[in-house]
């Protein structure tokens, strides 16, 4: 009787867990944004922060906004906002508010714009800015293993910066080089042909405030196959070739 | 030959009354087309769904509605065009002629199934927790479209929700990114600070920044969202809408008279929306008339109070506060006698009033003045001889055909937000030209500010200056003259000379000149003759709802407060009679163009209190002076004597150009110099402006909010907003 009684709770243990196993709560994992698209402020992220063009981007801006009709100033948000980020470094809101009042539009339309396009960074990045591109052709590259090598060689991961405020390493859709696969942006250069021991080495020289050389890496001048040329490699033939000889 | 004769000799004999070639707004040419088959003539240019209305089909959408721009993309409103290959949306297509279109089949089915699965996807199951429950579109469009079950086994989107302030509750999660929320606040109110931010997947609604809705209308946009990711705060989780009880009224926040309809459940009135009326309010109300209806809850006067000897006002019955209230009224000389109307009095009470002074002797009767403030003018300088001196002539609809308009002393932002929004919208066509004379504010469109006082009306009264020149120029040119405004010495005089040197202003077929009358109670009340409101040596003062005037009682008169708030004018009273307010009662109001309008009763007022009117006509009795009608249609015939148009509901009465005109010119002579007083806006704070709103809790919140108390306040004021 006790045996059975035994064996009874047993089985309904097991037939417990199974149903446990069975059904999971959760069906999919969690896919979260890269970004926030909301403003929270912070220390160094609020609009108290001062934020005005230097007087050659004050010229410049000026230049920009007067190839537009009068009424149509806020055509030239885009370009304003890119010469801003570069000033600045990163879009803050002071920023954004800054080229509203600029732009005399209302501060949401900037902050529309700038939330839209991903290469607005609303919050602080690095001296050098890491971009490596992970789409197709260059993953096929290994754009991974860059990836990867960047990770362990400055202990931070994509989206972080480090605590010395040198690096922040994002991942970006086509940078537009495929032919040069796979490629890091480094603020506004290109370095092609990236090996693990070739970002490694360019890393160190960024850190180390040597100058580099952007570029493919592989020796290559340009896009030219990496093996030397594979076609036209004699000399082109002159005037005549091939024609029929009676003519 | 002749004709240039028989207009030179209108031209000699009335000098301004040229009847100018004006031409009305550019018509399209209609086309045919056809919707399943059904012939339909429309204007070219319109879009497919307008054409669809106009056949009696209603095609299903989300993100359209008529009065904001289109957006077309939220892809429900997918239609057939015969010989098209691909569907097209109705909302963003025009019409063109002899088009055909197949508005039902199984395509089209099968389209807007994968529509509403895709919107479905990142929906949450909330329903039984929304409060949109019900009157939801999405709700009832799945009904038809929507499957019995999902094919989507992934996360479903989250966004966080966005505080806007103390009216608007967001559940942004729910939210389908139609964009009418963010249009209206753009394009109707005028603000901008709503939109979205991110892409793709993560694109979401809202401010961005944290803050509040900056604007007066931005309860409409409850109204608006198809889904209950907005909805209201106050009403949250307060009831279903098929438990509630709707009358159609008259919003009086306001001098508009903007249609509303009245939710109420019970005694209790939970809810106001708006109404549609394309010639006052299209379909919009201010916050207030949204918002201040819990102020019908608190601060009630329920019985009849008397002030004892120990000066505690203590509970009556109705027989001995009427008994007291009479004898006082008999035996107090007839010019020690004052009546003074207040801002919510209705024309009924108005009339039963008057004749019970005017029987007891007394002529002293005058309007409270607008903002409940203690200005002492009042409305005294008011000439009320002419109707189209206190009206706004050119009618609410009419705003949108004027090209050169001019503001003076007054703020439509905060004494008619609505037609605020109206007034944007010959700005955003590019139409008109505004010019304010009194305080510089934000008015949600450009304006040049042309001065600040009746000196500078008079500046322009003698063309120096641009703005004074486009006037000039004006086919339609708008005067709008703040009543508060108008009131003021030397005011009224400088807008009649600037009147005199337009002739455009005031002609056969158009009459520019403006007052915008920041009362609901306030057109009713000169119409019926009460003007002056001198209350020095008065002995018996009769405050029909008056608050305003109690700043400036003669310390030892006896004061009776008839009206529904403990307010300002109950606490100065010697005896209070509780009446009700304008969601229990059926009474007529005139709005600020000269439109009579009835509210009907919605609940039953609280406690003793009793129409307005009827107090008046029990009181009489009282006094020994009985009125001479015992029903309301007695009451109504008496009103038709004494003011036609206080019985002609929705009808306006334009008063000719030549008694305008006259009245004018016996204006411009007047001897009060113009001063430099700046011509500040009668209402300093849009949402306490009455008693009601006063007592309103909501509005105590939005007040605050916007005054910045609480968007930079501390972050338990935040928390508190959150809850609410």
């Amino acid at each position: 009787m006790f045996a059975r009684t035994r064996l009874f709770t047993l089985g309904t243990a097991a037939r417990s867990a199974q149903a446990r196993a069975l059904r999971p709560l959760s069906t999919s994992s969690i896919a979260r944004s890269s970004a926030i698209f909301v403003h929270r402020d912070t220390p160094e992220n609020n609009p108290s922060i001062p934020f005005e063009f230097d007087a050659q981007n004050l010229a410049e801006a000026k230049a920009i906004i007067g190839k537009y009709p009068p009424q149509y100033k806020k055509a030239a948000m885009i370009p304003l906002l890119h010469m801003a980020q570069k000033q600045n470094g990163w879009t803050s809101l002071s920023v954004m508010n800054y080229i509203a009042k600029f732009l005399e539009v209302p501060p949401m339309r900037v902050y529309e714009v700038a939330t839209f396009y991903t290469m607005f960074n609303r919050s602080p990045v690095g001296k050098y800015f890491l971009q490596v591109c992970t789409t197709t052709p260059c993953e096929l590259c290994g754009a991974s293993k860059i990836i990867e090598t960047i990770e362990k060689h400055l202990g931070i991961k994509v989206g972080e910066t480090t605590p010395d405020k040198l690096f922040t390493l994002v991942e970006v859709e086509c940078a537009g080089a495929c032919v040069n696969a796979p490629v890091i942006s480094v603020n506004d250069d290109y370095f092609e042909d990236l090996t693990p021991e070739a970002t490694v080495s360019l890393l160190d020289s960024l850190k180390a405030g040597k100058p580099v050389t952007p570029g493919p890496v592989s020796g290559r001048q340009n896009c030219e196959p990496l093996g030397g040329q594979t076609t036209l490699t004699t000399p082109p033939p002159g005037p005549g070739f091939m024609v029929r000889e009676d003519l | 030959m002749m004709l240039r004769a028989a207009t030179r000799g209108v031209v000699n004999g009335r000098s301004r009354l040229v009847r100018g070639f004006q031409s009305s707004a550019a018509m399209r040419k209609e086309i045919e087309m056809f919707i399943d088959g059904k012939p339909v003539m429309i204007e070219e240019g319109s879009a497919i769904i307008q054409a669809a209305e106009k056949a009696g089909v209603t095609i299903p959408r989300f993100c359209y509605h008529e009065r904001l721009g289109v957006a077309g993309n939220c892809r429900m409103c997918l239609v057939e065009i015969e010989k098209n290959p691909k569907m097209a949306a109705s909302c963003a297509m025009p019409v063109g002629p002899g088009m055909r279109v197949i508005t039902e089949s199984p395509k089209i089915k099968q389209a807007r199934e994968g529509v509403m699965e895709f919107l479905l996807a990142n929906h949450p199951l909330d329903c039984p927790i929304c409060d949109q429950g019900g009157e939801c579109d999405l709700q009832d469009q799945s009904m038809r479209y929507g499957s019995d079950r999902g094919r989507f086994n992934e996360s479903k989107r989250a966004v966080e929700d966005k505080d806007i302030g103390p009216l608007v509750r967001t559940t942004m999660t729910r939210c389908i990114q139609c964009t009418r929320c963010v249009r209206f606040i753009n394009e109707v109110a005028g603000t901008g600070e709503l939109g979205t931010t991110g892409r793709g997947n993560d694109m979401q609604i809202g401010t961005y920044v944290t803050r509040p809705l900056a604007s007066e209308l931005s309860g409409n946009i409850i109204d608006l969202c198809p889904v209950g990711a907005l909805t209201a705060k106050p009403h949250a989780f307060t009831a279903r809408p098929w438990e509630l009880t709707s009358t159609d009224s008259i919003d009086v926040m306001d001098a508009l008279g903007s249609a509303i309809r009245v939710d109420s459940r019970g005694a209790e009135v939970v809810r106001i929306v708006p109404r549609t009326n394309d010639d006052v309010n299209e379909e919009w109300i201010g916050d207030k008339a949204r918002f201040a209806y819990d102020g019908l809850k608190r601060q009630r006067l329920t019985v009849p109070l008397v002030r004892s000897g120990a000066g505690r006002l203590e509970p009556a019955s109705w027989a001995d506060a009427l008994q007291i209230v009479g004898q006082r009224l008999r035996s107090t000389a007839p010019e020690h006698v004052a009546g003074v109307a207040g801002a919510l009095a209705d024309a009924e009470a108005l009339v039963a009033l008057k004749d019970l002074l005017n029987a007891a002797g007394c002529e002293r009767l005058g309007v409270d003045s607008a903002s409940g403030s203690a200005s002492d003018s009042a409305s005294g300088s008011v000439s009320a001889d002419v109707r189209s001196s206190y009206t706004f002539n050119a009618t609410l609809a009419g705003v949108e055909d004027a090209d050169v308009i001019l503001l003076v002393g007054t703020n439509p932002r905060r004494e008619a937000p609505v037609l605020n929004a109206r007034l944007r919208k010959p700005f955003l066509a590019g139409t008109a030209v505004f010019g304010v004379v009194g305080d510089a504010c934000d008015l949600t469109f450009d304006y040049d500010h042309v001065g600040t006082s009746a000196r500078d009306v008079d500046a322009l009264a003698n063309g120096s200056g641009a703005f004074a020149q486009a006037l000039r120029g004006a086919r339609r040119p708008l005067v709008v003259v703040g009543a508060g405004a108008a009131a003021q010495p030397g005011v009224a005089a400088a807008v009649a000379r600037l009147a005199a040197s337009l002739p455009a202003l005031v002609t056969c077929e158009w009459n520019g000149l403006c007052t915008l009358q920041a009362a609901a109670g306030r057109t009713a009340a000169l119409d019926v003759g009460y003007t002056s409101c001198d209350l020095d040596s008065a002995r018996f003062v009769y405050l029909l709802g008056a608050d305003g005037a109690a700043a400036r009682l003669p310390p030892d008169a006896f004061v009776v407060y008839q009206g529904h708030h403990g307010d300002a004018g109950a606490h100065a009273a010697d005896v209070v009679l509780p009446a009700a307010a304008y969601t229990e009662k059926a009474a007529t109001f005139v709005n600020t163009e000269g439109r009579t309008q009835r509210t009907r009763q919605a609940v039953a007022a609280p406690g003793a209190a009793r129409d307005d009117w009827k107090i008046i006509r029990a009181l009489s009795d009282a006094a020994g002076l009985p009125l001479p009608y015992d029903d309301v249609s007695g009451l109504r015939a008496r009103m038709a004597d004494v003011c036609p148009s206080l019985v002609a509901a929705d009808v306006l009465e334009p008063t000719s150009p030549e008694v305008a005109l006259l009245a004018l010119s016996r204006l411009a002579k007047s001897s009060a110099p113009a001063s430099d007083a700046v011509l500040a806006s009668d209402i300093a704070d849009y949402y306490m402006t009455d008693a009601i709103s006063r007592a309103s809790r909501t509005m105590a919140k939005a007040s605050a909010a916007a005054n910045g108390r609480l968007a930079s306040g501390s972050d338990g004021a935040k928390a508190e907003a959150m809850r609410m």
